[in-house]
C-alpha cells in the first residue's frame, strides 16, 4: 500500500499553519484576521487526521470533527463582533480599535 | 500516483493559502480560502479520511464560508456597489481560482478514470468513526454541543439589531 508519507503531512500541516501566523499578525483588516485563524484550525485539523491516518485509527478524525465545531462557533462569535465593530467605529482595522473604554 | 496527487494537492493549498493572506480585497482572498480548503479536503480524501473529507468540504468550503460571505456583503454595502461588482468581475480576480478549481477538478477526475477509488491511506470509514464518537467520546459531543449552543447564544446577541446601542447602556 502505497503511503503518503506522514512527515510530509505533518510538513504541509506546519507550512499552512505558519502561513495563517503570518495571515494573523501581518493582516489588519478584522475579517481577513478571522481568515486567516480558519486557515490555522484547518492546518491544525490537518495534523490530526494525518496522525489518525498514521495510526490507523478514528480519534483523528473524532478530533478534526471537535476541530471543526470550535471554528464554526469561533467564526460565528468572530464574525458577530467585527460586525459589531463595523457598527460603532466605521473602520474594520484592527490598530484603530484600541482604545475600547471598559 | 497517490503521492503525485497529494504534492499537486499541497502545492495548490500552499499557493491558494499565500495568494489568501496577500489579497488586499476580502473577497478576492475569501475565493483563494476557498480554494484552499478544497485542496485541504482533497489532501483528506487522499490520507483515507472519507468522512473528514466530506465534512471539510460540506461545512467548511460550504457553511462557514456562506457565513463570511455574508458579513463582506453586509459591510459593503452603498452607491459604490456597483463599481465593485464591475471590478469583481474582471477576469483577473477570478481566473487564478479557477485554474486551482480546475487542477482539483482534474485530480477527481483522474482519480475516477482509474477505477472509482484512489490507492489512499489507511481507510478510517466513517462508521468506526461514528462507533468511537458515540462510544468513549460522548463527553467531548456533549461539550461541542455546549460549544455550539454558546456559539449560537453570542452570535445572535451580538448580531442583534444595532439600534439599541444609541442609548445609553446602564452598566452595572
Amino acid at each position: 500500500m502505497s503511503v503518503i508519507p506522514a512527515e510530509m503531512g505533518l510538513l504541509l500541516s506546519g507550512l499552512l499553519f505558519v502561513l495563517g501566523l503570518i495571515g494573523v499578525l501581518a493582516r489588519r483588516n478584522l475579517i481577513m484576521i478571522l481568515m486567516s485563524l480558519e486557515v490555522m484550525l484547518n492546518a491544525a485539523g490537518l495534523a490530526f487526521i494525518v496522525a489518525g491516518s498514521r495510526w490507523g485509527q478514528a480519534d483523528g478524525q473524532i478530533l478534526f470533527l471537535l476541530v471543526l465545531t470550535l471554528a464554526a462557533a469561533e467564526v460565528g462569535i468572530g464574525l458577530g463582533l467585527a460586525l459589531q465593530i463595523f457598527h460603532r467605529f466605521k473602520t474594520l482595522d484592527a490598530d484603530s480599535i484600541n482604545q475600547m473604554q471598559g | 500516483m497517490t503521492l503525485i496527487l497529494f504534492y499537486v494537492t499541497s502545492a495548490v493549498a500552499v499557493f491558494a493559502t499565500i495568494m489568501m493572506i496577500t489579497r488586499l480585497n476580502a473577497v478576492h482572498g475569501l475565493l483563494y480560502l476557498i480554494l484552499s480548503l478544497l485542496a485541504v479536503g482533497v489532501i483528506f480524501f487522499l490520507l483515507g479520511a472519507y468522512f473528514a473529507a466530506v465534512l471539510e468540504v460540506i461545512i467548511y468550503a460550504g457553511a462557514i464560508m456562506v457565513l463570511f460571505v455574508f458579513v463582506i456583503m453586509m459591510l459593503n454595502q452603498g452607491h459604490k456597489t456597483i463599481a465593485q461588482e464591475r471590478a469583481w468581475l474582471e477576469p483577473g480576480t477570478w481566473l487564478g481560482p479557477s485554474l486551482l478549481a480546475l487542477i482539483l477538478f482534474t485530480e477527481m477526475l483522474v482519480v475516477i478514470v482509474q477505477g472509482g477509488s484512489a490507492e489512499t491511506g489507511h481507510v478510517v470509514s466513517a462508521s468506526q468513526v461514528g462507533m468511537a464518537l458515540y462510544g468513549p467520546y460522548l463527553i467531548a459531543v456533549e461539550l461541542a454541543s455546549i460549544l455550539l449552543l454558546t456559539g449560537l447564544v453570542g452570535a445572535y446577541h451580538l448580531g442583534k439589531p444595532i439600534l439599541k446601542m444609541a442609548k445609553p447602556r446602564s452598566e452595572p
